[in-house]
């Protein structure tokens, strides 16, 4: 097997259709369902027209892998994936309350966290979203982006708020 | 057994007695009745079939059905089926629209709901997985639409987040809800999601207004259903990425270019309430809207690769403010050239009025436009409207106009009940016969693809012959089994797929349909056994109809006058319907459908689908025309 280079997820939120084939795509890989809650990646609908996918941005400190209290989290080298250990992993919720986005989210199950893994170096949601030629997702080297990747770390909320700011403008107050 | 590709329950909501309940599906329903629009055609008759004619679309007594099928999340692009008896055709009609709400339904472990009685309160239905409840509305009750999908996502977010700390962040739940025309019951409003998506043909939203009902929220957080053939339907699903994403057109523009294209190149796009159906207006051409409204250019529903949609907004000038999505064709056509509007940012702003009271644009844009015509004509004066001038082109005056209507304000109270009875009643106001101006099927306005010209997909008995009336994605043609024949869509709208993804490849949808179920279909199987008989009892109650009107066939399985009325201007100048061609057309449909000459299914066709008690419902339908 070939040496992986680290890498990142480009995102061009605004461009999203909210049309979740990255969500489908996710759920088969690491579930084999459709099953929505259960993806690693989830498009947000906070407001029609501001849809976006959240998910894993890898911050270069890991603060979700800082404050896991029983060592369940851990990166991994080659991809710079945040790897969740299921056994070890008690759903305490602390990696969601340490993560400036809060994106990491409990298993339907309830038994563990999920968060992207970046499917071992070969994204499927990037596949999906490149196939599908809405290139809201690509992949660049994690080398050059690596200080910035947190910034896109925010919640849900806050990336709604800014995305109502770029498309309806001044109009956005009309529909709250 | 359980079958594959679905859940197997229903939600039973009673809102008169606040009860919920569970209902499990029998094999036998799904396998011959599939979903969404069979299931509810099936649920309706067995329900209320006995004494259809006294069933009011608006008492208590309707049932509102919302059925997604076993291809609701599967086949891509997610949708789902509204139905019950219906305020506009007395029938009952399937209605789909797209979104999410269909597969957070299913992801929540339920194939659909029944909604029986009426809440003495305004309510909102709750269902987060197996926790269902019936909540007040009253805040919620008369906000427009966008305030109240906006408000209702984020107190049910919240309140997620709040009863599941530990869950994390709470996607969004799915929402259905009706703005203020189907709290007021206007038989045109509808039944909305997102921005502008509407189950619009049928009036549901005015069933919901009666039952008090404002909105019904889901969140699911489980799998879709099991399948019967995962690998197969997982490479049906690659297949239809593949012809979706091939096609760049349909992909960049969505039915957006029709606006222009259909009454430039097809002439049979609706202009001032029909009167003509051909223009060369350049200032309504797609590339018009995608340069000065359009702020997305790829706006989807769950799982679709096509993303036909887009946002519009309307950022400077009069109308600024205005927040639609698209719009699309019907509501180019209906919103726009049927009311003399040739700008995208009049019909944007028109399509968003309609979004945010909760009116169809297409038979809402079909009594604007006969109003218009009313006073083109001086039948309708100024003094009849409340001072307004309703002037072709003004996109200010048919807003306002729709708001009376929604509120049902003044002569808006009459047009809220449709064209047609709207007709009847102004009819005997003034004393004169309106006829003549209505451009509508059974009570449901045509859609905005016109007969006249030949040249798109309608045939002549289109509309004529449809169990849902003007309905434009269900239309009557011959083979029966042919993939735009009304018989193919019962299967769209039963396995609840979108017709846009249908349309590459029409044979998918039986391969795909075995592949999730395991149940074998072909298109001619189909047209002559299960489909027909959800045709057939579509048709009986059509027939049957009441209280307050009953269709007689030989009189209205008709076009609308106005098409017997040649074209007067472009390049099919002088084309109209012709009496006798119909006519023939009509009899070799009744004929192939098993309808007798009177246009009533025959005793025998019924008795072989196992359908004896619509037989027997039919007796004194067969009586009446003796």
């Amino acid at each position: 097997m070939s040496k992986k280079s680290a890498i990142w997820i480009m995102r061009d939120l605004q461009r999203c259709s909210g049309c979740r084939l990255c969500e489908i795509a996710c759920s088969l890989y690491h579930e084999g369902k459709i099953w929505p809650e259960a993806s690693r990646i989830r498009v947000f609908k906070l407001v029609p027209g501001l849809e976006f996918p959240h998910f894993c941005t890898q911050c270069h400190d890991y603060p979700c892998v800082n404050a896991c209290p029983v060592n369940a989290l851990s990166v991994n080298e080659a991809t710079g994936a945040v790897i969740v250990d299921k056994e070890k992993c008690t759903a305490c919720g602390k990696c969601i309350d340490a993560c400036p986005g809060r994106i990491p989210h409990l298993h339907p199950n309830g038994k563990y966290i999920l968060i992207c893994d970046l499917c071992d170096g070969d994204p499927q949601c990037v596949k999906i979203c490149q196939r599908a030629k809405y290139n809201v997702l690509w992949i660049v080297p994690r080398s050059g982006v690596e200080k910035q990747c947190r910034l896109y770390a925010r919640t849900p909320e806050e990336i709604t708020e800014e995305l109502a700011e770029n498309i309806y403008g001044k109009f956005k107050e009309v529909y709250k | 057994m359980k079958s594959r590709g679905y859940n197997g329950k229903f939600l039973e909501v009673d809102l008169s007695r606040e009860k919920i309940k569970v209902l499990d599906l029998e094999e036998e329903l799904l396998e011959h009745y599939v979903g969404g629009r069979g299931v509810a055609v099936k649920f309706l008759w067995d329900r209320l079939g006995a004494e259809w004619e006294k069933v009011d679309p608006l008492g208590p007594e309707n049932l509102l059905v919302i059925a997604a099928g076993p291809l609701t999340g599967y086949y891509p692009g997610g949708r789902i089926c509204i139905s019950g008896k219906s305020p506009q055709s007395n029938g009952i009609i399937g209605s789909t629209v797209g979104g999410e709400f269909g597969v957070d339904l299913r992801c929540a472990g339920y194939d659909g709901i029944i909604i029986s009685g009426a809440s003495k309160d305004p309510v909102y239905l709750f269902i987060k997985d197996e926790d269902v409840e019936i909540r007040d509305a009253s805040h919620l009750w008369g906000l427009d639409g966008k305030k109240t999908l906006v408000r209702l996502t984020k107190e049910c977010r919240d309140e997620l987040k709040r009863r599941y700390p530990r869950f994390g962040e709470w996607k969004d739940p799915s929402i259905l809800y009706i703005g203020p025309a189907g709290e007021n019951l206007t038989r045109v409003a509808v039944v909305m999601e997102k921005w502008t998506h509407a189950a619009g043909y049928g009036g549901y939203g005015a069933v919901m207004g009666s039952k008090m009902l404002k909105a019904i929220v889901a969140k699911g957080s489980g799998p879709l259903p099991d399948v019967y053939d995962p690998v197969k339907t997982f490479s049906l699903i690659n297949r239809v990425y593949d012809l979706c994403i091939a096609r760049d057109g349909m992909r960049r523009w969505g039915t957006g270019s029709a606006g222009y294209s259909v009454g430039y190149s097809l002439s049979s796009e609706p202009i001032r309430n029909w009167q003509e159906e051909w223009h060369d207006e350049k200032s309504f051409g797609v590339d018009r809207f995608e340069r000065k409204v359009w702020v997305k250019r790829y706006w989807g529903d769950y799982g679709c690769p096509t993303t036909c949609l887009k946002i519009a907004v309307v950022k400077t000038g009069p109308y600024a403010g205005a927040i639609t999505d698209n719009p699309d064709y019907e509501l180019q056509a209906y919103l726009g050239t049927n009311l003399g509007i040739f700008t995208p940012e009049g019909n944007v702003y028109v399509s968003s009025v309609i979004d945010d009271l909760g009116i169809c644009g297409i038979n809402g844009g079909n009594v604007l436009g006969f109003a218009g015509e009313l006073y083109q004509r001086g039948i309708l004066t100024k003094d009849d409207l409340d001072g307004l001038e309703l002037k072709w082109g003004d996109p200010k005056a048919f807003a306002k106009l729709a708001e009376m209507i929604a509120y049902r304000k003044g002569i808006g109270d009459i047009l809220a009940e449709g064209t047609f009875r709207a007709a009847l009643k102004l009819g005997e106001m003034k004393g004169r016969d309106l006829m003549p101006y209505v451009v509508q099927v059974k009570g449901t306005g045509v859609g905005a693809h016109g007969i006249r010209s030949k040249m798109d997909y309608p045939t002549p008995i289109a509309y004529a012959c449809s169990v849902q009336g003007g309905d434009h994605t269900s239309v009557a043609r011959l083979p029966i089994h042919s993939s735009g024949s009304e018989l193919i869509r019962i299967m769209c709208d039963s396995a609840v797929i979108c017709i846009f993804n249908f349309y590459p490849d029409p044979s998918l949808i039986w391969k795909f349909y075995e592949a999730v179920t395991g149940y074998h279909q072909t298109a001619e199987k189909w047209a002559n056994g299960d489909g027909l008989r959800i045709l057939q009892i579509q048709r009986a109650v059509l027939l049957l109809g009441g209280p307050d009107f009953t269709w007689d066939p030989r009189i209205h399985d008709d076009n609308p006058l106005r098409f017997y009325e040649p074209l007067p201007s472009g390049p099919y100048k002088g084309q109209a319907a012709d009496r006798k061609e119909v006519e023939d057309l009509k009899r070799q449909y009744y004929e192939a459908v098993g309808w007798d000459e009177n246009g009533i299914p025959k005793s025998e066709v019924l008795r072989k689908l196992g359908l004896e008690s619509v037989d027997k419902a039919l007796e004194k339908v067969r009586e009446r025309y003796k």
